[in-house]
């Protein structure tokens, strides 16, 4: 199950071009992010790290269409998003997008393998085609065996599992992770990267967001940023 | 394919905490189920009536005289005369009173009616032996009686009472007919009366004239200009004094009948129609903290690539689900009530079909319009918004 592989297209997966955002808060702006520039290839591992308030999650929304950016353009796979409809990122979210969240964010009433299928569901797949790819996709982090759990019934690290699971099964180009492994102890940390490895070498793109270096340091390109600004693109196969 | 997927997803929203979901239907599920249960109810009360009304005859008209100063009958004759009138198929003029009846040492109250021999065929009330009232019974004064069935066991038990002499008020009666068994009607009950000529019951009752007489028609449709003729008559007798006479038929009773059916259908359609929208604010009130509390869940729709018109058509589903539900246990409830109250009382109540498809629409429809407002506020989040929020 490889994906579609850089080769054969002429732009990059993600391009960010001068992409700025502010909040307007009691009468000043105040700026987030701030002229941010890069492309992102097919394939690639990338760890965006900086300080807490550095604008990160804030940079994540945007290249997850979870938000529109003030300023500058972001090309996802050769589309610029600001002229989207709303249905329209909803459409790219469900089908180029897997988010993986610090807090899981899974449905507390749906099993497992009910969280996984929801994207799928939205994508207008048909029942067996579903529950089939949930299946697999469970199977590919390790817990077929707790697919009828609910998340209460899971550990935090299965249930981060759980949202892995979710993101891949739709099969999507790029895998957003916000600080994946925030709410886990070292040991389940280290199991959740180890996944997040294992599915780079099967082709995802993973773009990894965290403030801890040692995380950092396991992908194979860190972009760095301090302020909204970036300060650093280290490994950057370009 | 969506649209099943919706209504798996509000299944599990309302099944998720199903005594709050109980609550929120409660509202429209007292709305329908009084609905049915008062309408069948009151169908039940007036189907009675109705039947008994019909019962009396639409080609009768039914007229008492109260009269004017000293004149407070119609002589037999001008009763009589009456047949004349266009469209006046028969006359029945009748004297009434109350009497004690006397056999050997039975004693017994009855009702008494002077009658003509038209009375058989406008009261459709026949003998079951011996014979009837004749003309010639009024010529001569007969002393001669029919007799209802209660009144002979009551006063003959099993013997037959046919030829036996009974004593009204002291005055010796020959029984010649035994009148046939016929259940109570509207205005009194048929087993216990007595009757006798017109002409005789004058004399014992010290009653002169005649103050109450039934008129058939020719047809039904004649009964208004048969009343408009008789009215005129009887204008002309007591010279268009107020409240003289009154001239009543059956149909214009089943009118007045309809009429405030129809009225107290409206009143009932309305606080129905008012609990069912207090029970939509309610569903409404309910969504809206729903929404407020499923942020989150919403949120995590939206981003992993939930439309809004997907968020839309969840939270819709699940509010005219629970309005459905609620109409749906409303018109079970209806059914048993209305049952309950045909087995428990002599009411012949019918549930009807038209009632149960309007108050389900109905409660359906106030699950569609209540449910717009916060299923709005659902899919209009922001999914960063809606994520940040717990
Ligand atoms: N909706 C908002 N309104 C106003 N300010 C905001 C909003 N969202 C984020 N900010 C501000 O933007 C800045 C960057 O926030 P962001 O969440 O991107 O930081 P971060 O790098 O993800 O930090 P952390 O590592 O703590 O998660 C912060 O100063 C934050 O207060
Ligand atoms: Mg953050």
């Amino acid at each position: 199950m490889n994906q579609t592989s850089a080769q054969n297209k002429d732009h990059p997966l993600i391009e960010v071009i001068g992409l700025g955002h502010g909040y307007v808060m009691a009468d000043q702006t105040m700026t987030v992010l701030d002229d941010i520039n890069f492309r992102i290839d097919y394939g690639e591992f990338v760890a965006i790290i900086g300080p807490s308030g550095s604008g990160k999650s804030t940079l994540m929304n945007m290249l997850g269409c979870l938000d529109i950016a003030n300023e500058g353009t972001y090309l996802l796979d050769g589309q610029d998003v600001k002229k989207l409809s709303d249905n329209k990122l909803a459409k790219i979210r469900n089908e180029k997008i897997g988010f993986i969240f610090q807090q899981f964010n899974l449905l507390t009433k749906l099993s497992a393998v009910e969280n996984v299928e929801l994207p799928l569901i939205y994508r207008g797949m048909s029942h067996r085609e579903r529950r089939k790819n949930a299946e697999e996709s469970l199977a590919k982090v390790g817990l077929q065996e707790r697919m009828h759990h609910r998340p209460s019934e899971l550990s935090g690290g299965q249930q981060q599992r759980v949202a892995i699971a979710r993101a891949i099964a739709g099969n999507p180009p790029v895998l957003l992770a916000d600080e994946p492994t925030g709410a886990l102890d070292s040991k389940t940390g280290v199991e959740v990267m180890n996944k997040m490895k294992e599915l780079n070498e099967q082709g995802h793109t993973i773009i990894l967001i965290t403030h801890d270096l040692s995380i950092a340091e396991q992908a194979k390109r860190v972009i760095r940023i301090q302020d909204g600004k970036i300060v650093e693109d280290r490994g950057n196969p370009a | 394919m969506m649209i099943l997927q919706s209504f798996k997803m509000a299944w599990k929203g309302i099944s998720g905490s199903k005594i709050r979901s109980f609550l929120t239907m409660l509202g429209i599920i007292i709305g329908v189920s009084s609905v049915i249960a008062l309408v069948s109810v009151g169908k039940g009360t007036t189907s009675q009536i109705t039947s008994q009304l019909e019962g009396l005859g639409t080609d009768l008209l039914t007229v008492s005289i109260m009269g004017r100063g000293n004149t407070t009958y119609l002589t037999y004759d001008e009763a009589e005369a009456l047949t004349d009138l266009d469209g006046v198929k028969s006359v029945s003029p009748v004297i009434s009173g109350s009497m004690t009846a006397k056999y050997g040492t039975e004693n017994t109250d009855v009702s008494v009616e002077g009658i003509t021999p038209a009375y058989e065929d406008i009261q459709d009330f026949h003998v079951q032996s011996g014979r009837y009232i004749l003309d010639i019974d009024n010529g001569y004064r007969m002393k001669v009686a029919l007799i209802g069935t209660e009144t002979a066991s009551d006063l003959f038990g099993t013997d037959d009472p046919l030829g036996q002499t009974i004593l009204l008020n002291g005055s010796p009666f020959k029984v010649v007919g035994l009148l046939e068994s016929k259940g109570t009607s509207l205005t009194s009950s048929n087993n216990d009366k007595i009757l006798i000529p017109i002409k005789t019951a004058e004399r014992v009752m010290q009653s002169k004239g005649v103050r109450s007489m039934t008129i058939q028609t020719e047809s039904p449709d004649q009964v208004a200009s048969v009343k408009s003729l008789i009215e005129a008559t009887l204008d002309k007798k007591f010279e268009n004094a107020d409240n003289s006479y009154t001239v009543f038929n059956s149909q214009d009773a089943l009118d007045t009948l309809n009429s405030t059916t129809q009225t107290l259908s409206i009143a009932l359609g309305g606080i129905a129609g008012i609990s069912l929208f207090v029970g939509g604010i309610g569903i409404m009130n309910i969504m809206l903290v729903s929404v407020s509390e499923r942020t989150r869940e919403i949120g995590i729709r939206k981003a992993i690539g939930a439309k809004k018109r997907n968020i839309l058509l969840q939270f819709m589903i699940e509010s005219t689900l629970l309005s459905g539900m609620g109409g749906l246990i409303g018109v079970a409830i209806g059914y048993g009530a209305s049952a309950l109250v045909g087995h428990y009382t002599s009411m012949d109540t019918s549930v009807s079909l038209n009632i149960v498809l309007i108050s389900f629409g109905f409660s359906l429809f106030i699950g569609v319009v209540f449910g717009v407002i916060p299923a709005n506020k659902a899919a209009k989040l922001r999914p960063i918004y809606a994520l940040r929020t717990d």
